[in-house]
């Protein structure tokens, strides 16, 4: 192996390269480095590596310099030659490159002190940032295929599938199915000479979420490896993996990873001398999101409509062309390895009581620092939200927190302090979902995040049942109506009524949960939906249908001179006025864009 | 011309219809949408009725029959992106293009969809023009984006 010859180097420099910092010119910062790096003659020292994401998105693009777990963060091009001078050459480290948290005066200097990190306990994440996805031996230099070696050689399928259930392992996917009792089912379910399938399911349908993907592309082997594990538990030859079609990046890192694990016997026949047989296949979707549902995730790797059928018989039964098959999540599989290494007592001290291990969110929103995150099962919403996500830019007032995507619902934020797992989020009328947390503040008009959620269900309704397919069109008309001044004082009843005939009888969890932002948002903010539907106003200013925008015309001539800037863009001709003398809104041309008063830079255009 | 490059693609999979969507999102890809002879085609060499072909090409949505504009604007609808703003940028662009949601205009330079999270929600709102992404975008943005890729 080529890892014998590899040189010995003084630092290795980590630069973040995923999706969003890539769109922050991650690349354009690895160039800089590297061309700056042999400038200065440390090509022998200083090793430039691209690792997947490292889940503080919002402060891209990344660097971290290890040894020593230096962050440096917001990194431009012209930022380099000093760094490289300054740090890699002389040694001191650079402050101005460092993150500062937005209230405090010194920046901190080593990436586990910053609070984001601080709280977050990796398992699925455990080599986020640390490696090169496209390396099998990094992979491996970190315990990658210990567990698969340990699976294969001294454990019976049996005791793979104990260990499993005795850590508490739940599914990361949504349903929240406890994993090894799972396991065991596909492996006492007949074959008649059949083979078993595994599958991983990572078509990642909620709107709002991540992690898979970052998951596949950041270290791709820890889901191979969990499979390999997987299929030995439960005696399958074959594997797929159904990536999200929009994933196309995961779909190349994933082919890689797989002829790489083939090259080292990790996959394909007699595995590391075991006499097991196993290999993958790569699906990719097409862009449907019943697709992600277990039952139409199947006819569409078969070739078929991704139409969901009735459940019994469940998967562990009949499953890919009827034979039984094992489908979990892409999170759910990246954590068996761990499991398998560090043992289900280990695993099982962390969690609360139904709910054992870590789960990753990915905080999107009104939140200051957005990102993937995986904290333990317990954790507050608080902690997430004001120490992790260090709180709601602009000094806005946080509202409610989003989870479970378009199942799930709004959590208002007088439940701040709920510690999170499968049941207290059931409770509270939302669930967990994949893992999407979406944080809303005073300027989020829940009536239309409700219809954004039912406009997307509906959407994705495959058409199949009528519930589904004409409640879901009956409800997102009568939001619609709500938002647009329309609304009637029966209509929240209705909306009521129609919500709970469809959760009883839709045929698959898309249009049984579908409701649910709905009932929530309801539950918790009635008084919004009350004053769009008497008195026509949306208290956020969201819903534009309902606002007036007119020019304070003493702010536009006294302060802001009469700048014209609103004229010029306003594409209805709908502002009157000339440079120097006070603009007005012409009421009967306004379309309501509000473009005039996003460019104002002096407040004169006001909304109501 | 057409019957060759299906043919090289069919190559590439196990002839048979679990092919199929996997034969669908390369032609896709190869003329940018699905022509009606290309999905004849298939049909033929796969053995399975094109009415089937057809029905798979409109259920999925990474599908599309029409040809797509040679810069196609992605606008992302997730949830992230909406609740900071994506809805008045959507409009903002039909606007600007003169096209609604799910056109192509007239001379084939553009092309507007909606897409659901691309992963970067921490530049909400985000627009994809091709290959590129723009963040943090808001409807008077629209214009100095769309100026890049006009002729
Ligand atoms: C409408 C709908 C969409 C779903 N989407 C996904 C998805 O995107 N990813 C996923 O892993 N599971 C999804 N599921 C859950 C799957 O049906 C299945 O329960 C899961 O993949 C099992 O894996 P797990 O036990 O590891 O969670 C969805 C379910 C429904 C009803
Ligand atoms: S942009 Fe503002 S200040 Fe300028 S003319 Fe318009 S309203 Fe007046
Ligand atoms: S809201 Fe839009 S249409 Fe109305 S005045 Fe402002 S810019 Fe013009
Ligand atoms: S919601 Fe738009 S990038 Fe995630």
């Amino acid at each position: 192996m080529e890892k014998a010859n590899e040189k010995a180097y003084r630092l290795h420099l980590m630069v973040c390269a995923g999706t969003a910092c890539v769109s922050n010119n991650s690349f354009g910062i690895k160039d800089a480095l590297e061309k700056e790096i042999n400038k200065q003659g440390l090509e022998d020292e200083v090793l430039v590596v691209t690792t997947g994401c490292n889940g503080f998105c919002e402060r891209g693009p990344l660097l971290v310099v290890q040894p020593g777990n230096v962050f440096y963060q917001q990194l431009e091009e012209k930022d380099i030659p000093h760094l490289v001078e300054e740090h890699f050459l002389k040694g001191r480290p650079v402050k101005k490159l460092m993150y500062k948290p937005p209230k405090e005066k010194s920046p901190i200097p080593i990436l586990s002190d910053i609070n984001f990190f601080k709280k977050q306990v990796l398992i699925a994440l455990r080599n986020r940032g640390l490696i090169d996805p496209e390396k099998i031996d990094e992979y491996i230099a970190r315990d990658g295929y210990s567990a698969l070696a340990k699976a294969l050689t001294e454990m019976e399928p049996k005791q793979i599938i104990n260990e499993v259930k005795d850590s508490g392992l739940r599914g990361r996917g949504g349903g929240g199915f406890p994993t090894g009792l799972k396991w065991e089912f596909v492996s006492k379910s007949s074959t008649n000479g059949q083979e078993r399938y595994i599958v991983c399911n990572g078509d990642e349908g909620d709107p709002g979420a991540f992690m898979d993907r970052s998951i596949l592309e950041a270290d791709p082997h820890a889901v191979i490896e969990g499979m390999i594990i997987g299929a030995k538990a439960i005696g399958a030859s074959k594997g797929f993996v159904y990536v999200r079609n929009e994933y196309p990046l995961a779909v190349s890192r994933l082919i890689k990873a797989l002829e790489q694990a083939r090259g080292y016997g990790l996959l394909g026949k007699d595995i590391l001398g075991s006499g097991f047989d196993f290999d993958i296949k790569i699906v990719r979707g097409a862009g449907a999101f019943v697709c992600g549902e277990e039952t139409a995730l199947m006819a569409s790797i078969e070739g078929r409509l991704g139409e969901p059928r009735p459940r019994p018989p469940y998967p562990a039964e009949k499953g890919l062309w009827d034979n039984p098959t094992c489908i979990n999540n892409v999170e759910t599989w990246a954590n068996v390895p761990v499991i398998i290494n560090r043992s289900a007592d280990w695993y099982s001290n962390i969690g609360t009581k139904t709910s054992k291990g870590t789960k990753v969110f990915s905080l999107v929103g009104k939140i200051n620092n957005t990102g993937l995150v995986e904290v333990p099962m317990g954790i507050t919403l608080r902690e997430i939200i004001e120490d992790i996500g260090g709180g709601i830019p602009d000094g806005k007032k946080f509202k409610a927190v989003q989870t479970g995507g378009p199942s799930g619902g709004c959590i208002p934020a007088k439940n701040i302090d709920l510690p999170i797992d499968y049941e207290s989020l059931t409770e509270v009328g939302s669930m967990m979902g994949s893992g999407g947390m979406v944080v809303m503040d005073e300027d989020t008009c829940m009536v239309d995040v409700a219809k954004y959620f039912i406009s997307f269900t509906q959407n994705e309704s495959c058409g199949k049942c009528t519930p589904c397919r004409e409640g879901t069109k009956a409800m997102y008309e009568i939001l619609d109506r709500i938002t647009k001044g329309e609304g009637k004082e029966e209509d929240i009843d209705l909306l009521e009524d129609l919500a709970k005939s469809i959760k009883d009888s839709a045929l698959c969890g898309l249009g049984n949960t579908a409701p649910n932002p709905v009932l929530t948002t309801l539950k918790y903010f009635k008084d919004e939906y009350e004053i769009h539907i008497k008195e026509k106003k949306c208290p956020a200013h969201v819903c534009r249908e309902l606002n007036t925008y007119t020019i304070d015309e003493k702010t536009c001539l006294d302060v802001g001179h009469g700048c014209d800037l609103c004229r010029k863009n306003c594409s209805a001709n709908a502002i009157s006025g000339e440079t120097k003398t006070a603009h007005q809104v012409i009421q009967e041309k306004c379309i309501k864009c509000g473009v005039c008063y996003d460019v104002c830079r002096f407040d004169a255009v006001k909304v109501k | 011309m057409t019957q060759e490059i299906i043919t090289e693609i069919i190559g590439k999979y196990e002839p048979d219809q679990s092919s199929l969507i996997a034969v669908l999102q390369d032609v896709q890809e190869h003329f940018g949408y699905l022509p009606k002879d290309a999905l004849t085609d298939v049909s033929k060499e796969l053995d399975v009725p094109l009415s089937r072909v057809l029905s798979l090409a409109t259920f999925y949505s990474a599908f599309s029959l029409q040809p797509k504009g040679k810069h196609p604007v992605h606008v992302c609808m997730g949830t992230a992106c909406h609740v900071r703003g994506a809805q008045p940028v959507l409009e903002a662009f039909e606007r600007e293009l003169g096209i609604k949601d799910g056109e192509t205009s007239e001379d084939l330079e553009f092309s507007l969809d909606t897409v659901r999270c691309v992963g970067c929600c921490g530049l909400a709102p985000v627009v994809m023009v091709g290959e590129d992404v723009h963040g943090k975008i808001s409807q008077s943005k629209v214009s100095r984006v769309t100026k890049k890729y006009k002729k």
